[in-house]
């Protein structure tokens, strides 16, 4: 039986938030992806549709053409 | 749409010859920096970084030494991992094959590896002070290479039964005839255990080095990296390529890549990594190269997302 | 008598990058006004990050490859640029997504679509030469397992993951210097043929790029 190695060597920096834990998983056939990286991808999604579909602060406008 | 109405229609988006607004293109880098760093300090305080300790060879002699040793044995008679692998390390097979295209083996043998004297008996005959153990050393290499193969088949075969001693320093297996292997093995355990073969297999060329091929292929070869890979979800079966050590969030952009592995045919294929090399490489020409390609480049037309992103403009144009 | 009676290389360059990028087009205080959606900002955000890995990464530089392991300000900085990686390509992909919605290589700007492509493909491995000089379990890894995909496709010979010194060379200064060599062509052509103008559509309001002569964009 092998034993993981796993401890940490920095003495004080430590994390508000602790990630270096077992991760979740999410399983559906063969699809396999950590809970995590769904966040990021979700994120993602949800900033894109957000960038298109915020309204734009409106500015003046200058005439003419370039 | 012909050619001709394609680039005609492709010219009246050259040049746009409508209304102008201010703009700061310095203060709006300027915020996006300071919107970027404030992000990152958040994200380094809130969530750090993660930093798993590598494994050595020594960590690994001593936490599962019959894995050690049956690892040594198969690097003795070739049929480890590397023993087999082919170009760049040795010309043992001809490597993954597309068709009948061989890259593997086009830029040759450039970073040789002789696993049973790189991994076994140099380091061997590196150790002093121990005439019993130079001696089955020397009883080995002067063996005809049928009887060296008879040895290491039984002594693999007899691994499977093994034990190790109650600290991990020793390794035994049921009684056989294995010629000067429990010897040897014993002997290139205790030099792994007290640090030696990491330090040798380093600078086995010269004093000053950063190449670690040798050490990683010989702890590759055995089960102790696979086995911390598993734990943490790193594994190619278990979409390992797009993740992190931990929680943390890994390397998403990898996602196409590494989908590939987990369907057949790729996922039983011995030339899995050529294959879903050469189709990441035509899907990454064709990222590149979307702009001619009919159809993928029509899509935007088609989907009108446009109309989402220039709605204002479309508002004040009176469309 | 006139120093450009016999036409120098000098005067020559400078003419035509000043033809191609005059001072008012590389550094313009105005823009059109479709430039209207948070769309736009994902550009200037992937800039602002790729900046914050080089500086993150020059600290690290500084006190070499171990330095993150055993201080806690080197832990920190190792910190910072990995948040400023996953960051970069955040925004990165969030750009391209937009980018291929608004077609943006319409108007002669396939060029800028090329280089924006490509500096994601040079990212890629130049985020790879990073995570195998970590120096850790991941690096180990990491840099066992592509080794098959790199030997596969014949180059692992030439481009060896397990040697420390020449992935962090690539790390450090090669790929960066590609990375950050094609981000300044991309931006210099975004300035040059300016930011695409939306597609034209004809008042009947079907969405559809006419082949005929459709509305042209009225100056206001």
């Amino acid at each position: 039986m092998v034993v993981i190695d796993t401890v940490h060597r920095v003495p004080a920096m430590a994390a508000i938030i602790n990630l270096n834990h077992h991760p979740s998983y999410v399983h559906w056939h063969f699809f396999q992806m950590s809970v995590s990286n769904i966040v990021v991808i979700a994120l993602m999604l949800v900033v894109f549709v957000a960038a298109i579909l915020v309204p734009f602060p409106s500015r003046r406008t200058s005439k003419g053409a370039s | 749409m012909s050619r001709r109405e394609r680039l005609a229609n492709d010219e009246r988006y050259r040049e746009w010859k409508g209304a102008y607004r201010p703009y700061d293109l310095v203060k709006e880098a300027s915020i996006a920096l300071g919107v970027v760093l404030a992000l990152v300090l958040l994200l380094t305080v809130v969530f750090s970084s993660p930093d798993e300790k590598p494994s050595t060879v020594q960590s690994w002699a001593r936490t599962d030494p019959v894995d050690f040793v049956t690892t040594a044995t198969t690097e003795l008679d070739g049929s480890s991992d590397t023993g087999g692998y082919g170009p760049p390390y040795n010309h043992a097979s001809d490597g993954q094959h597309l068709l009948f295209i061989y890259l593997q083996k086009w830029l040759g043998v450039s970073h040789p590896i002789d696993t049973a004297q790189d991994f076994v008996l140099a380091p061997l005959r590196s150790i002093t002070g121990q005439p019993a153990l130079q001696a089955a050393v020397t009883a080995y290499e002067s063996a005809s290479p049928d009887q060296q193969t008879k040895w290491t088949a039984a002594y693999e075969n007899a691994l499977a039964k093994a034990n190790a001693s109650a600290n991990n320093t020793a390794v035994s297996v049921p009684a056989g005839a294995y010629g000067p292997l429990p010897t040897m093995m014993a002997g290139l355990l205790g030099f792994a255990q007290s640090g030696g073969l990491d330090g040798a297999l380093l600078t086995s060329k010269q004093f000053y080095q950063t190449d670690y091929t040798k050490p990683l292929m010989l702890m590759a070869d055995g089960g102790l990296l696979a086995d911390r890979a598993q734990a943490e979800h790193l594994l190619g079966s278990q979409w390992g390529m797009m993740n992190e050590t931990g929680s943390y969030p890994g390397q998403v952009w990898l996602w196409l890549y590494t989908f590939w592995y987990q369907i057949k045919p790729f996922s039983t294929s011995a030339n899995a990594d050529i294959l879903v090399m050469a189709i990441m490489g035509v899907l990454s020409l064709a990222l590149v190269l979307i702009p001619f390609i009919p159809g993928i480049r029509d899509i935007p037309r088609w989907v009108p997302v446009y109309r989402l992103i220039w709605r204002e403009h479309y508002r004040s144009q009176g469309t | 008598m006139s120093a450009s009676e016999e036409h120098s290389w000098t005067a020559a360059v400078r003419e035509r990058a000043v033809a191609a990028l005059p001072p008012e087009k590389l550094l313009s205080d105005r823009q059109p006004t479709y430039v209207a959606s948070w769309i736009y900002v994902f550009g200037v955000l992937s800039l602002a990050s790729l900046a914050v890995i080089i500086g993150s990464g020059t600290i690290l530089a500084l006190k070499g490859p171990g330095w993150w392991h055993f201080t806690g300000v080197g832990h920190f900085f190792n910190g910072t640029h990995l948040w400023a990686v996953e960051l970069f390509f955040f925004f990165m992909i969030i750009h391209l997504w937009g980018k291929y919605w608004m077609a943006a290589w319409r108007g002669g700007r396939v060029g800028v679509w090329i280089t924006g492509a490509v500096t994601f493909l040079v990212a890629i491995p130049c985020a790879l030469t990073g995570y195998v000089s970590q120096q850790n379990f991941d690096a180990q890894w990491i840099s066992t397992q592509a080794k098959d995909a790199m030997n596969a496709a014949g180059i692992g010979s030439f481009f060896n993951l397990l040697n420390f010194g020449q992935m962090y060379s690539y790390h450090v200064l090669l790929l960066p210097a590609a990375v950050v060599g094609i981000v300044i062509a991309h931006v210099l052509l975004v300035r040059k043929h300016g930011v695409v103008p939306p597609f034209t559509v004809p008042s009947t309001g079907d969405g559809a790029d006419a082949s005929t002569p459709a509305r042209e964009e009225v100056s206001s």
